[in-house]
């Protein structure tokens, strides 16, 4: 058993399908949260398998494409300073701010690093004592024990250098805000794998419970996500709301409660502006108190929300109410060269995968 | 955003670097030869046909796992004067040193590229160099510039893709630029990958024997297989559909890709070599590929199509087609 | 946001494991993870492994889609 391959067998991918078409009787609107399932989907060619009424929307579960401009443009200015080494994740580099992005600024001359993870940038924090070392924390809840335990660390350590600029989200609550929000019309959501192993899959129970929407959580592999559609298929057809694991290989009730110990211990959870929906109460964390001394925010003014471009859909996109080739600057203004907005930011934002691998140009 | 300053981007193969080729370079260079933008610029003279190519290599980190900069230096001109079907009967070699460059470095370099000269059988016939202040360079840059004699009238060519064709590939994608990317700073794993870099004349007429219409030969290098293959598509004006189940890759590439997030389709290879043949010659190329110690995992990839033209067309191991695109940039690892 | 490749244990030294894939191997913290056997497979995410993965969980979900597609 290799975790892989065996979940890659493109024969049964076809019948899974076949399946899914025999029983999905009626229009269905189904939700992949998750930015890496946006992505999976789209290198697969998974819609191209799947019926015409079983329509699949991109939601807002991608950490880099809901960034706030106004937070780069302030990752941004920390660089500017020539005493700093701002470190970041590659999915950032390319991400636009209000007037530039992190690939333009270390071409101007800032110290721009990108790491695999924030260990590293402990590491480098090390080496550069006479530097500042601020790492950009993106990520949802699979991502975050990892900058927890980062801040331990650099705290164990007693490290001076070492900072965080917290753009940290959480999932649930934009699944509630988006569950919630009738014009949105989600009939089954595809929940986040990697982020379930850690939070466990009882945290949808509410969503399933209160707002009567089937959740599946899914693997990332082809068989895992057609697995989950057919189970959404058949909890949709015969009238049910509950959470069922698909990826019960990775996924356990209650998830990893050591990692979850070591997030609320660094991190407290706060209001938090998503690009392109606006503020979700409770949907964002902060570094807490007694990590003062490592939260990179105390070097920068009050945060002031941005005002998005006029012309980019992508809040509408990010609840599904709209889909990109919907949007009159997809694909002409709006590129992945030459992003507007969120959606086509990354390659898993909604916009860049429907660009990139269909985009109405197949 | 439109660009004001050059980024790394723009020399990483993708998108941008070819919007600086075609917004700028083109625009002020632009000539019937260089218009062509093959591998090689074909250039008549009488009698004689001559393929000219120049390349600049400023690899880092200098010695990587299956080779060094050098050693790069002289595959990388001598596989462009191959991609259009010539031998090479010299090669130029310019240095640009780092003030502060160890010289047993040096030494080893140039050692490293004399040796691969020689095991293509040309000589470095002129050359330059170049010394700069600390900090202006990155410890070595080096170029090459090569001349290759085309026998034949007619010579592979990027626009010569028909309807029809058969796509090979010689080999297994992904093995340089994953030989690169785990020396690379705050990439730490290990593996035994190695870079794939070789001098490929010898495989090339190879091929040209078992046919000698070959209509497309490239070597898939910075920006990868996906970049190579769109060039070709909107150079020809087809369209090339190729099957992800058929494409040769390494376990380990394989693997290094999937944990860093990075496409194997957009990674360097500097040992391989994109083949688009007339259908009734596929055979014979691939069996001639196969029997060469650079091409034993050589197959057949995909085929040309008409429509919609200009574009790349990749049928998953799912059976679903989707778009290969361009990429846009630099290789990044990712977390998302 | 959720790329986390599968990887086997092949060595323990306190919180940090050396996990191996395929020829391909790195260094991953595991503070978050107890119990934690040479042989084992675990999710690597950003330098960490955030799970261990069940291999009968795994052959369970497959049986069940060859169930499906049946």
């Amino acid at each position: 058993m290799r975790y892989i391959d065996e979940f890659r067998d493109g024969a049964l991918a076809l019948e899974i399908a076949e399946r899914i078409r025999k029983e999905a009787t009626r229009p269905l609107r189904l939700m992949e949260v998750c930015g890496t399932h946006t992505m999976a989907i789209a290198r697969h060619g998974i819609k191209g398998l799947l019926p015409e009424n079983l329509r699949l929307i991109s939601g807002p579960g991608c950490p880099v494409c809901v960034t706030p401009q106004g937070q780069i443009d302030q990752f941004i200015e920390l660089g500017k300073s020539a005493d700093t080494i701002l470190t970041t994740f590659g999915d950032m580099i390319r991400v636009p701010g209000t007037h530039s992005n992190l690939e333009a600024e270390r071409a101007r001359g800032a110290d721009v690093r990108v790491v695999y993870s924030p260990l590293d940038a402990i590491t480098i924090a090390e080496e550069n004592p006479g530097k500042r070392v601020i790492f950009f924390g993106i990520g949802f809840e699979t991502t975050t024990p990892a900058i927890a335990l980062a801040i331990l660390e650099a705290w164990k350590k007693g490290l001076p250098n070492f900072f965080v600029l917290s753009a940290h989200k959480l999932i649930p609550p934009a699944m509630t805000a988006l569950a919630s929000d009738p014009e949105v019309g989600i009939e089954g959501f595809i929940c986040p794998g990697h982020v379930s192993s850690i939070i466990g899959s009882e945290a949808y129970q509410p969503i399933a419970r209160e707002y009567g929407i089937p959740c599946v959580v899914t693997g990332f592999e082809p068989l895992d996500i057609l697995q989950a559609i057919h189970m959404l298929v058949k909890q949709a057809m015969e009238g049910r709301a509950e959470v069922e694991v698909q990826y019960s290989r990775a996924v356990s009730q209650y998830g990893n409660l050591a990692a979850t110990k070591c997030v609320y211990t660094a991190f407290d959870v706060v209001d938090t502006e998503w690009r392109g929906i606006g503020v979700i109460p409770v949907s964002g964390l902060a570094l807490r108190p007694e990590f003062a001394a490592y939260d990179a925010s105390k070097f920068l003014p009050e945060y002031v929300p941005s005002p998005g471009n006029k012309a980019c859909e992508c809040g509408l996109i990010l609840k599904g109410l709209k889909s990109p080739s919907d949007c009159k600057a997809f694909g002409r203004v709006c590129t992945p060269e030459n992003p507007l907005g969120p959606c086509m930011v990354s390659n898993e934002g909604a916009c860049a995968a429907e660009f990139r691998y269909s985009g109405g140009r197949l | 955003m439109k660009d004001d300053i050059i980024l790394l981007a723009h020399g990483a193969g993708g998108k941008k670097s070819a919007d600086l080729i075609g917004g700028l370079f083109l625009k002020h260079f632009g000539n019937p030869t260089l218009n062509v933008l093959g591998d090689s610029a074909i250039i008549r003279n009488g009698a004689h046909t001559l393929a000219f190519t120049t390349d600049s290599f400023v690899v880092d980190p200098l010695f990587f796992p299956g080779g060094d900069i050098g050693k790069l230096a002289i595959c990388g001109t001598v596989n462009d004067l191959a991609a259009a079907g010539a031998q090479p009967i010299a090669l130029s070699a310019a240095f640009i040193l780092e003030e502060g460059l160890e010289f047993e470095v040096l030494e080893r370099i140039v050692d490293s590229m004399s040796r691969t000269a020689s095991e293509v059988g040309v000589s470095i016939v002129t050359g330059d160099t170049k010394v700069v202040p600390r900090g202006s360079a990155d410890r070595m840059f080096i170029n090459t510039s090569g001349i290759g004699l085309l026998p034949a009238q007619e010579y592979p060519s990027p626009e010569r893709a028909c309807v029809g064709d058969i796509v090979i590939l010689s080999g297994t994608i992904g093995d340089h630029g994953m030989a690169v990317m785990t020396c690379r700073e705050g990439i730490r794993f290990s593996s035994e990958i190695m870079s794939d870099c070789a001098p490929l004349n010898d495989l090339v007429a190879k091929m040209l024997e078992a046919s000698p219409s070959i209509h497309c030969l490239r070597d898939p290098t910075r920006g990868g297989l996906a970049a190579t293959l769109n060039e070709i598509a909107s150079q020809s004006g087809v369209c090339i559909e190729i099957e992800e189940e058929k494409i040769p890759a390494n376990e380990d590439v394989r693997v290094a890709c999937e944990l860093l997030g990075i496409d194997p389709l957009h990674v360097a290879n500097e040992g391989k070599m994109l083949v688009i043949v007339p259908a009734q010659d596929a055979e014979a190329v691939l069996s001639a590929l196969r029997e060469h110690p650079l091409g034993e995992r050589a197959a057949i990839i995909g085929r040309v199509h008409s429509e919609p033209t200009g574009r790349v067309h990749l049928k998953t191991s799912m059976g679903s087609l989707r778009i290969l695109d361009i990429p846009a940039g630099d290789l990044l690892p990712r977390i998302c | 946001m959720c790329l986390a490749i599968p990887m086997k244990v092949m060595e323990i030294n306190g919180n940090t494991a050396k996990v191996e894939q395929e020829g391909v191997s790195k260094a991953a913290r595991i503070d978050f993870l107890e119990g934690l056997q040479i042989g084992d497979y675990v999710l690597i995410h950003a330098g960490i492994a955030i799970e261990r993965l069940d291999p009968e969980d795994a052959e369970e979900t497959l049986r069940l889609i060859r169930m499906i597609a049946r």
